[in-house]
């Protein structure tokens, strides 16, 4: 069978939506850290969807698109790095990482 | 010696003579209060020295000049006023002038001031102000020997109001004590009285001359004023008088005040509230011998006003009586010397009133020895006993011999004793004005018998000062006899020198009938413009010793009627004040004039000065204080302005931005899914707003 953009890109916004939905319902940093990553993914399966599809050739396929995904993967690395970093240390602090009870932290 | 007094040399360095002193004032004045006490000294000393030296070099050289007419040296320094006038222009130059007079004059200020200064440093020893009270007595000599040395005078004048000033700054030098720091005052304002007489005649003087020599007049030095003096003669007269008189009368207002002559003596008996020293320093070498030398500085000009002459010579010799009247009661030291100098002034000026204007100058100068000794002795005295006043002393005889030995040599010449030299001076004054041809017939003779009287009063009431100091027992307690002691060498040196000068004095001025040169008076002739009736020619030399004989009498039953009063029989004095009770209650207040001043015009003036105070307070006052209330009432109402709109407006404004930063602040809440879920709700707008457009 053959697939077409179109499946794509509907597995790549319900990944969004549930991302979305992750990040806006849980309470819990770490849960809202995984919302993250699930966006961040269907944003890259969107740039790899279109990149195999939308490309005129092979031959002229720059693979630009799915270069994009391998950059936006390390950088999601290095971000959930930093940000459990954070998380740890908020912990460490508050012994909680409940996103509510930081709001002490306004500036 | 030849190189150094060659004759240029010397007219280059007159400047010397007043600066000196005046350098010496500057360092003391500015740095006295860091300097240590015996620099002080040595600074101030030392300058009064050096003019000295520096004068007595200027005094030699007019001497080596053979030909007495060229005895003139003037150095010009710069010049002061340069200014056109009728078609001319006239210049007016800072320049001294030493000829026989000034000559003179130097020599005592210089000679008897540094004697004053030696003097002053053992006298004002511990006090704490020494840098001031030297600096003030070398200004005093730099105003004195300004006064004597200026060319024209307009500078003498700069040298008369300086010597006025520095009287006030040291009469008045103790000014914590009320009563001196009035003394000072008194002695300034009575002063400044004369000195507008003198500026008057000044300015008349010079009117005259500039209106009538058109431009042929070109500066305003002695010589060119002599020269020109005659031209007041053809000026038109002011109010039926000759203006040569009006002039000659203002000066010698100026004169009286300086000199302490009727009616403006009156500050002179209060300027002893200054330490001794600068009483001696006013009495003998400066100040007060202002008024005669500057008289016979014009004698050209006194010569063609003889009626101005005869006033001069009345005023003389009437303070001469009067002044050694009310020296017969007082008890304080110092008064009575005060006042003997007002008399013995009088004397010189009753010299210069009768045209004998080289006995004036001789009586000035013996006058200078004796009464600078005189004042140095009764310092002397009060320095041991501490108190001015005599019926605290008595028997200082024993105590101090040296005061006392000195003091005695004074007295003998200031009584007029042969042959000391106050007798040789006082004599010659009584000859000449014997001699004299006054407007008024009769008039010398009078003034003869008056002089006469006069030197009588004197002789008794120095030995009543005498008396009741040296002789008898010490009348102070004692508890301060313990105390009495001879005075340190450094105030007793100057003392005996100048009793040597006091002794020899007289002869630089020989009678007639000695048959011997008067020198004074030849060294003093080029100046004058006539040789007054004491010059040599056809004397009566019988009427001169008969004269003379008279004088020594007179001062003889002067002493002797002392001698029976406060020594002999010292209960007399007292039945004598009880019976003439009325007389007596007059001298000892003085003939009332300082009441009598008070009254004619420290009164009216006092009134005055309330009354444009009571007008300055209410009416200029009131003018002021309402223009202030006005702006102050505008003022509000520009401050409400600026408080209400432009403060309002800048707040205002300020208030706006406050608020919605309240409001927006609660935008930030701290929780993390709100700013997500405005992150996604704008996401979802902007998707909203693409899709639509």
């Amino acid at each position: 069978m053959s697939y077409s953009l179109p499946s794509f890109l509907i597995v790549s916004s319900l990944l969004f939506c549930l991302g979305m939905y992750t990040v806006l319902i849980r309470r819990n940093a770490i849960g809202i850290l995984m919302g993250i990553e699930l966006v961040l993914n269907a944003a890259g399966l969107n740039f790899v969807a279109f990149s195999r599809f939308l490309e005129p050739s092979l031959t002229q396929n720059l693979l630009s698109g799915q270069v994009f995904t391998l950059f936006v993967i390390a950088i999601a690395a290095a971000e959930v790095a930093v940000a459990l970093a954070i998380v740890l240390s908020l912990y460490s602090r508050m012994k909680t990482i409940d996103v509510e009870d930081f709001k002490e932290l306004r500036g | 010696m030849n190189a150094l007094l060659n004759t240029q040399t010397v007219a280059n360095s007159l400047w010397l003579i007043p600066c000196l002193p005046l350098v010496g004032a500057v360092i003391n004045g500015l740095l006295g209060r860091r300097l240590p006490d015996r620099l002080i000294h040595f600074i101030g000393c030392c300058s009064v020295f050096i003019a000295f030296l520096v004068s007595v070099a200027g005094f030699v050289t007019l001497v080596r000049i053979e030909e007495p007419g060229n005895r003139l040296l003037i150095q010009s320094l710069y010049q002061w006023i340069l200014t056109a006038w009728n078609q001319g222009s006239f210049s007016l130059e800072v320049a001294f002038r030493l000829d026989p007079l000034s000559a003179v004059l130097c020599l005592v200020v210089t000679g008897v001031g540094f004697l004053i200064h030696l003097y002053s440093v053992g006298y004002m020893a511990g006090d704490e102000s020494q840098g001031r009270y030297f600096a003030y007595l070398n200004l005093f000599t730099f105003s004195m020997l300004l006064l004597v040395l200026a060319d024209n005078l307009l500078l003498m004048f700069v040298g008369w109001e300086g010597v006025g000033l520095c009287s006030y700054l040291l009469i008045g030098f103790w000014f914590s004590d009320l009563e001196k720091a009035r003394a000072g005052m008194k002695a300034f304002i009575v002063n400044r009285v004369g000195d507008f007489g003198f500026f008057v005649g000044l300015m008349l003087l010079f009117w005259t001359l500039f209106e009538g020599s058109g431009a042929s007049m070109t500066g305003l030095g002695i010589n060119q004023l002599r020269e020109a003096i005659p031209l007041l003669s053809s000026a038109t007269p002011i109010l039926g008088v000759g203006v040569a008189t009006w002039v000659a009368l203002l000066f010698f207002v100026g004169a009286t005040g300086k000199s302490a002559q009727i009616p403006l003596y009156i500050w002179l008996p209060d300027a002893m509230a200054g330490p001794t020293p600068v009483s001696a320093f006013i009495h003998a070498a400066t100040m007060v011998t202002a008024g005669v030398y500057m008289i016979v500085r014009l004698n050209f000009l006194y010569v063609i006003a003889p009626a101005a002459m005869a006033v001069v010579a009345v005023v003389g010799a009437v303070t001469a009586f009067y002044a050694a009247t009310i020296a017969l009661t007082q008890n304080d030291i110092k008064r009575v010397l005060a006042y003997s100098t007002i008399s013995q002034l009088g004397y010189m000026f009753l010299a210069v009133g009768v045209a004998a204007f080289s006995s004036g100058i001789f009586h000035l100068v013996t006058h200078a020895f004796f009464k600078a000794l005189l004042f140095l002795g009764a310092g002397s005295v009060i320095h041991a006993v501490h108190s001015n006043d005599m019926q605290e002393m008595g028997g200082l005889k024993k105590y101090m011999p040296h005061t006392y030995l000195t003091f005695m040599i004074a007295y003998l010449a200031i009584s007029g004793i042969p042959p000391f030299s106050g007798f040789m001076s006082k004599d010659e004054i009584l000859w000449s004005t014997f001699n004299s041809h006054l407007p008024v017939p009769g008039l010398g003779k009078a003034l003869w018998a008056l002089g006469l009287l006069g030197a009588g009063l004197t002789a008794f009431y120095m030995t009543r000062l005498i008396a009741l100091t040296f002789m008898g027992g010490f009348r102070g307690g004692s508890e301060k006899e313990s105390h009495l002691h001879e005075s340190p060498s450094v105030m007793t040196v100057p003392l005996m020198i100048l009793a040597l000068l006091s002794v020899v004095g007289g002869v630089i001025g020989l009678p007639a009938v000695s048959h011997l040169p008067n020198l004074l008076h030849d060294f003093l002739g080029p100046v004058l413009s006539t040789h007054g009736s004491s010059g040599h020619g056809a004397h009566a030399y019988a009427l001169e010793v008969l004269l003379m004989l008279v004088s020594t009498g007179v001062a003889i039953t002067g002493i002797y009627v002392g001698w029976l009063f406060y020594v002999k029989r010292p209960e007399l004095p007292g039945r004598l004040a009880a019976r003439f009770a009325g007389l007596y209650r007059l001298l000892v207040h003085k003939y009332y004039v300082d009441e009598i001043y008070q009254k004619l015009f420290l009164r009216p003036v006092l009134r005055l000065v309330t009354l444009s105070g009571r007008f300055d307070l209410n009416t200029i006052d009131g003018a002021v204080n309402l223009s202030s209330r006005v702006t102050a009432k505008f003022a509000f109402l520009i401050g409400w302005e600026d408080l209400k709109i432009v403060d309002g407006a800048v707040n205002g404004l300020a208030d706006i931005f406050k608020r919605w930063g309240a409001w927006l602040r609660h935008l930030q809440t701290g929780r993390v899914q709100q700013y997500l879920y405005s992150v996604v709700l704008g996401i979802f707008c902007l998707c909203v707003f693409m899709l639509l457009f």
